[in-house]
């Protein structure tokens, strides 16, 4: 009787399959069929050069400091603890460029650093780049190895206490194996990270001598209107982050949205006053690093709120831009899983699938999407009149994977749980999924739509290569902004930009587990 | 949506259905209220009753990068900002229809022969510092060369003055020039996207010189009662810009886009030129013109590449810029 549900959930997954495959694949033969013979100038080395260069340091710096600082999260308890933790979270969800803006009031020319040691420091390049990418990475990490850190079971840690271990045999017997297993994947997804990440480079990058891959495509496509080198520089980011992706299906990736062993655990070899000292210092450190940028952008955007340029078009575009997004994700999203998951319950080999779409669309750098996407239009419309369906679609795809992944738990729960009942009940079709799917996954696709929203809400990307100079989102208002020099300004519309992008994740979060009660 | 389409129905909304539409792309600071745009919209909606409309689409290269990304589609009708060095670059694409004659009345240094595009203002190229800071300015582009002075410059892939420089420099310096740049880099704090940041960052002190033009100055003195900026005179010669602005072949407004390429060089449009773009007009009669803006002229000798020339040098000086500074 369940065999009547079969048909339309695998033609619905095979659609939404479909219709990812060609977003994602349909691009790069655009790349392909665009990209003229033609070597490499010195320039474009460089710029390759400088992508691995960055994302190689910021890798390891993010990883170096994640580790002291995750250790003491991991043995320490203290008032505030739980705040921090739930803190190092937040980088994911703010928008980049706002960061970028509360590095600068801090680290900029003009900033607090340089105030405080009395000369201007200069971020752009190099240093800026770094920077921000430490700021967003290095939460990332400390959450990773603190899951690391609470996977070691606490009696080991009591264990080498009674044995008398100096805290030097305790990390060379207890957290260097962790960590030997941890550190790879984490600095895989902080390169792959930092590989695509192109509204940092935009804004503090630039220049020949930090010019990133993207940043490279944007100024061929924008500049120079050279669309066959923007094509192959598109192609070898692709293969760039390929490699990278490959690289992480030898090694598990692990990608810290979980909660789960957050916890800290209480050490002897901890209590020693070296380890105390070293353990507050880190802690100390990290939280002034990422509170004080977030201070500043309040500070600096609470006094510029009243003369504001009118923002009612750019709120409207951005939300827009997000809703578009956050639907396409969710509604592709579900047809796929439940196909997947459709699949599982009947062990069929195809349902390895939600991996391989996953892990395709994390190695697609979105920009590159983008860049296929507007060469692609270009020879049928004036890509500029697609502005917002084209980013909402590029978003769309980037936010794919984490609902994917967040979506099929709940669905084989609810199989597992309500499945057996509803066939000895002869619920099938759509009467099974409002009654029995439904209840168990409005809540996770709430989460899960509520963080596709905040990404697309806070993005710069795409919308730069294609935007005509009358049309505005918050992100790219903002970087005009900066461009031209009113940082309070900017610094205003990110309060506003992150307001609403909370208030959206905070809507969607809520309205997915309103009068649920499972 | 087509934003001619959006203009047309606000227009028929607004009740001004049987006036038609003059679209022209322009650089972004022509726009704004402190700009010459809305003085000569007006004037020129006063004698030609339709509507003109600017569009702010980029600056320099990235105005023509635009255009070439929007083809036969575009909705513009004329493009109004490029300059010398971007000519022969615009004119291969093969978007622009020839004009209807060079008008009788310029007043530039040089003889205006394209047959494609018409001056609307021109200018040189120039260092610019504060005097408290600076006080005794290099004399000429080798001084400047020998000394330890720290430089903004703009980036020449999206921005005329940054383009303007690496002619200049290929003009003085020809095959030399990319040791030039190697000994400029170390000093170049650095490198702007548009000409507004690079002076906004050298306003605030952050670089002893500015790359911009010999009229940068007279904006201080003459709209803030400021003598403290000036612009290094070099004795090797200044590179000339000379704007342009030409008619895209795929226009439906032929007869309304000739109207107005006419136009920009009558004393409505060019006396909007000094105290608004800050460069000189390229119709000096009926302007009335500050007399510092003729001063400024003295002394000064021009520099430009041919047209036909340009485009080779510019590939050239181009690719060795980026490599000499991504060194």
């Amino acid at each position: 009787m369940a065999q009547r549900a079969q048909p339309i959930i695998t033609v619905l997954g095979i659609s939404a399959l479909g219709l990812i495959l060609a977003l994602i694949l349909v691009p790069p033969i655009t790349l392909l069929m665009v990209a003229k013979d033609g070597g490499l100038s010195p320039a474009d080395w460089s710029a390759i050069r400088f992508t691995l260069l960055q994302a190689t340091l910021s890798a390891l710096i993010s990883i170096l400091l994640a580790i002291p600082v995750a250790r003491a999260l991991a043995r320490r308890t203290f008032p505030g603890r739980g705040l921090l933790v739930a803190l190092l979270g937040a980088p994911f969800l703010l928008p980049v460029i706002v960061a970028v803006i509360g590095l600068l009031i801090v680290w900029g020319r003009a900033g607090w650093i340089s105030d405080l040691i009395g000369t201007p420091i200069s971020i752009y390049g190099l240093g800026g780049v770094l920077l921000a990418h430490v700021f967003f990475n290095l939460p990332l990490v400390t959450r990773l190895l603190l899951q690391g850190w609470g996977q070691i079971p606490a009696e080991h840690f009591r264990l080498v206490s009674q044995l008398g271990f100096r805290p030097a045999q305790v990390f060379q017997h207890l957290e260097w194996p962790m960590l030997r297993s941890v550190l790879p994947g984490a600095f895989l997804l902080v390169f792959l990270l930092c590989t695509t990440s192109f509204a940092v480079a935009l804004t503090l990058g630039g220049g020949p001598r930090a010019t990133t891959i993207e940043l490279a495509i944007y100024e061929a496509v924008r500049f120079s209107f050279d669309l066959s080198r923007a094509a192959i520089l598109s192609l070898i980011q692709f293969a760039v982050c390929g490699v990278i992706a490959a690289l992480s299906l030898l090694i598990s990736l692990s990608t810290g949205f979980s909660n789960s062993n957050l916890i800290s655990t209480s050490r002897w070899d901890a209590r020693r006053r070296s380890q105390r000292t070293l353990d507050t210092i880190s802690i100390l450190l990290v939280t002034l690093f990422l509170l004080t940028p977030l201070l500043a952008l309040v500070l600096r955007g609470l006094a510029g709120l009243g003369d504001l340029p009118p923002l009612g078009r750019a709120i409207m575009t951005s939300l827009m831009i997000a809703l578009g997004s956050t639907a396409f994700t969710s509604l592709t999203a579900l047809a796929l899983a439940q196909w997947i998951d459709h699949m599982r319950a009947a062990k069929n080999q195809l349902a390895f699938l939600s991996e391989g779409v996953s892990l395709l669309t994390i190695s697609t750098s979105p920009f590159v999407l983008g860049t296929g996407v507007f060469l692609l239009i270009r020879s049928v419309a004036n890509p500029f009149d697609f502005a917002l369906p084209v980013t909402a679609l590029v978003n769309a795809t980037v936010a794919l994977p984490i609902t994917l992944r967040v979506l099929l738990p709940a669905l084989e729960q609810s199989r597992l749980t309500h499945g057996r009942l509803g066939e000895s009940l002869s619920i099938t079709g759509w009467t099974r999924f409002r009654l029995i799917t439904w209840p168990t996954i409005r809540a996770p696709l709430g989460y899960a739509a509520g963080i596709s929203a905040a990404l697309s809400m806070g993005d710069l990307g795409v919308i730069t290569l294609f935007a005509p100079p009358d049309m505005e989102t918050l992100p790219l208002l903002m970087y005009r902004l900066m461009g031209s020099y009113q940082t309070q300004a900017a610094a205003s519309v990110a309060l506003i930009l992150i307001v609403l992008t909370l208030a959206l994740f905070w809507l969607f979060d809520r309205g997915g587990r309103l009068g649920h009660h499972t | 949506m087509k934003i001619s389409l959006l203009f047309a129905a606000f227009a028929t909304l607004s009740g001004a259905a049987s006036a038609q539409t003059l679209t022209v792309y322009t650089y972004d600071s022509f726009v704004p209220d402190w700009g010459p745009g809305p003085a000569i919209e007006a004037a020129f909606e006063a004698e030609c009753a339709c509507d003109l409309v600017f569009v702010a689409a980029g600056d320099g290269a990235a105005l023509l990068g635009r255009l070439q990304l929007e083809g036969q589609n575009t909705d513009a009708d004329i493009v109004l900002g490029l300059d010398t060095s971007l000519i022969a670059t615009a004119r291969e694409t093969g978007l622009f229809a020839p004009h209807t004659g060079v008008p009788d009345n310029l007043t530039l240094p040089i003889d205006w022969t394209d047959d494609t595009f018409l001056p609307f203002d021109w200018g040189y190229f120039a260092f610019v510092y504060d005097r408290t800071t600076v006080t005794l300015p290099p004399t000429s582009f080798t001084e400047l060369l020998q000394s330890d002075y720290t430089l903004i410059i703009q980036d020449p892939r999206s921005s005329t003055p940054g383009l303007g420089l690496l002619m200049w420099v290929k003009h003085i310096y020809g095959d030399n020039a990319t040791s030039v740049w190697q000994r400029l880099a170390p000093r170049i704090v650095t490198v702007t996207k548009g000409w507004s940041e690079a002076y906004g960052l050298f306003l605030e002190g952050e670089a002893d010189f500015v790359l911009s033009y010999t009229t940068s100055p007279l904006y201080h003195q003459l709209a803030e009662q400021d003598d403290s900026k000036a612009a290094a005179i070099f004795s090797d010669g200044h590179y000339m810009q000379v704007e342009v602005a030409g008619i895209l072949a795929s226009t439906e407004q032929r007869d309304l886009a000739d109207q107005f390429m006419a136009f920009i060089s009558s004393p409505a449009f060019q006396r909007e030129i000094p105290m608004s773009n800050w460069m000189y007009p390229v119709a000096q009669e009926g302007t009335n013109m500050p007399s510092a803006f003729a001063d400024s002229l003295t002394g000064i000798e021009p520099l430009l590449f041919a047209t036909d020339q340009v485009d080779s040098i510019r590939e050239q000086a181009l690719e060795e810029w980026r490599n000499a500074l991504s060194q």
